[in-house]
């Protein structure tokens, strides 16, 4: 019977949907970013829009490009704002942080919704059992002025991923063996649905990682499961009523794959693809010029607590640049109530805004060239950090600071163990 | 739909998002003119220069994959280049191209050569290698994208009927 896609999507589109039919349903909230939303104002104009179907049910986030580096963005972050404005949605400006932090933490994420985000990272929500995904700005619009999207009712692989995680080894761990396994396009059109004993130990933050890279295996949503750390991380923020979704017991997968993270190491994605991950072993040693912690991967209050744990009172690796950003004020503030920005700073650490910056190559610490970069972030394509000369390397954030440390890749596990 | 004739731009598998138009442009204008001289250029330098109006890309798997920024689809659009050829899409990438009515068309492209001819048949779904003389069947576009992609893209399907009229 009913994978979670399907029984989400049936429940939105009024009827029991087949994979691989095409529907048209209801959406329940909506995203965009300064990378998408000025095409999306230009897509709602085209379309003769009028007014948003649901405002209270859009957000526009700066976060892609913040502050504004130059004018021309300036001008763009202008029209949004006014836009925003017009058209009653909310507006997360420049410093509120990163977008995909913000929705969950502002609790516009919930179990069983239909999400759309004009950014391919919006699966990351499947964490919270949302059916969340990335679309184009025209479908955005397309989105915001009928309140409805079109979708292909994916079919699912099934993860499970059993056993308990090593001390020194993440979420993030999982979530690149993840994408090492099922490759690049591994679950193109598919939903993956991600299970098992290791997933449910992790935090709900520490969930979102695994979700956040959902898309690099080419899949449309990351699901988990709606349990009670998903409700107690809801009740304090939850925006509006919703039913956590479970699987039928006989549901149909395409494929299931089983895993045992128990003796599971730290992993690197190697560049220039998220899919050439290596156990940490095969690039320790790696010289390294900048490391940055931060973005809608591993920008959240845990990963600064554990990069924190690990800095202590050192300092960094003489040559290197540490570059961390809170995903969000909220982050940030936490952060810095509980020492750890202090720390961070202490040890040569810049902090900067709480944005997406290095990640996506726009401002705040694009690498020259030749040099080498490790990031906890979720791409290392050439050019993804605005240099094209550069090699990024990805992995979790102990691995992250821990290389800070010592100026080359290096092994969390040998201080955590 | 009418036939579309053009030359062939090889590419290979895994191309993404960043690639066609690297982040750092994206962010500064929605002028696509003046963004697709970047198309590539990372890591093709010059592509934009050898683009002739109605040329095609042609890849291998995945192209597309990564961010949903639909500047990708619209430089493709504005540097000249009339459909993407490719043995499979990312999904995101291939929804926008759908949205914005650049035709995309799947099929095996391990024959097609760097620079040879090519007539695509949307209607009746084969590429034709005018070149060397062959045929590519390829995978029939689903009548929903079918609809949307013969009015022109989605911000013409809703001007033409003021919402979603997919049935």
């Amino acid at each position: 019977m009913g994978t979670i896609a399907v029984k989400i999507l049936s429940a939105h589109a009024g009827k029991e949907v087949r994979e691989g039919e095409i529907i048209v349903c209801p959406v329940d909230f909506m995203m965009s970013q300064d990378g998408t939303t000025p095409l999306t104002i230009k897509a709602f104009k085209e379309m003769k829009g009028r007014e948003i179907a649901r405002p209270d049910r859009y957000a526009v986030v700066i976060d892609h490009n913040a502050p504004s580096p130059m004018e021309s963005v300036s001008n763009l972050h202008k029209d949004m704002r006014e836009f925003a404005e017009k058209h009653g949605a909310t507006l997360y400006d420049v410093g509120e942080g990163v977008c995909h932090v913000l929705v969950p933490e502002q609790g516009y994420a919930l179990p069983g919704a239909v999400i759309i985000g004009a950014d391919s990272h919006t699966c990351t929500y499947g964490a919270l059992n949302a059916f969340a995904t990335g679309v184009g700005s025209t479908d955005l619009a397309a989105a915001l002025i009928s309140g409805k999207t079109w979708f292909k009712v994916p079919t699912t692989i099934k993860l499970q991923y059993d056993g308990e995680l090593p001390p020194g080894v993440y979420s993030k761990d999982i979530a690149l063996r993840m994408c090492g396994r099922l490759t690049a396009n591994g679950a193109t059109y598919r939903a993956l649905e991600i299970c098992g004993a290791a997933i449910d130990a992790l935090s709900v933050e520490a969930r979102m990682t695994i979700s956040n890279l959902a898309v690099e295996t080419g899949a449309k949503v990351g699901l988990m499961n709606c349990d009670e750390k998903v409700m107690e991380y809801l009740k304090p923020r939850a925006k509006y009523a919703f039913k956590g979704v479970k699987a039928d017991e006989d549901a149909n997968y395409e494929r299931t794959i089983k895993e045992d993270v128990s003796d599971l190491g730290p992993q690197i994605a190697c560049p220039p693809d998220v899919d050439n991950v290596v156990p940490i072993e095969k690039v320790a040693g790696k010289e390294l010029d900048q490391v940055f912690i931060g973005t809608c991967t591993n920008g959240r209050i845990e990963d600064l607590r554990i990069a924190a744990e690990i800095i202590g009172n050192h300092k960094i690796a003489k040559g290197l640049r540490l570059i961390v950003s809170p995903a969000s004020r909220t982050v940030m503030e936490n952060a810095m109530e509980c020492g750890y920005i202090q720390k961070l700073v202490k040890a040569g650490a810049a902090v900067t805004t709480p944005s997406c910056g290095p990640c996506v190559g726009t401002c705040n610490g694009i690498p020259s060239d030749n040099e080498v970069v490790l990031s906890t972030a979720n791409r290392n394509f050439k050019g993804r950090m605005g240099n094209t000369k550069a090699s990024i390397f990805l992995g979790s954030p102990a691995t992250a600071a821990y290389s800070a440390l010592k100026g080359f890749i290096a092994d969390p596990r040998e201080v955590l163990e | 739909m009418k036939d579309l004739f053009g030359r062939s731009h090889k590419f290979g598998d895994n191309i993404n998002t960043d690639y066609i138009i690297a982040g750092k442009h994206k962010f500064k204008s929605t002028d696509m003119d003046d963004m697709a001289k970047h198309l590539m250029e990372d890591i093709r330098p010059g592509f934009y220069d050898e683009i002739e109006d109605g040329d095609f890309i042609v890849a291998g798997h995945n192209f597309g994959m990564g961010s949903s920024r639909e500047q990708a689809p619209l430089v493709i659009k504005a540097a000249g280049l009339s459909a993407v050829i490719a043995k499979d899409f990312a999904r995101i990438f291939y929804r926008n191209c759908i949205n914005v009515g650049l035709p995309v068309i799947e099929c095996d492209t391990d024959s097609i050569s760097e620079g040879d001819e090519l007539r695509i048949d949307l209607e009746r779904g084969f590429v034709h290698n005018i070149t060397k003389d062959t045929k590519i069947k390829a995978t029939p576009l689903p009548p929903v994208m079918v609809k949307i992609l013969k009015e022109g893209g989605l911000a013409e399907h809703f001007k033409k009927h003021g919402g979603f009229n997919l049935d």
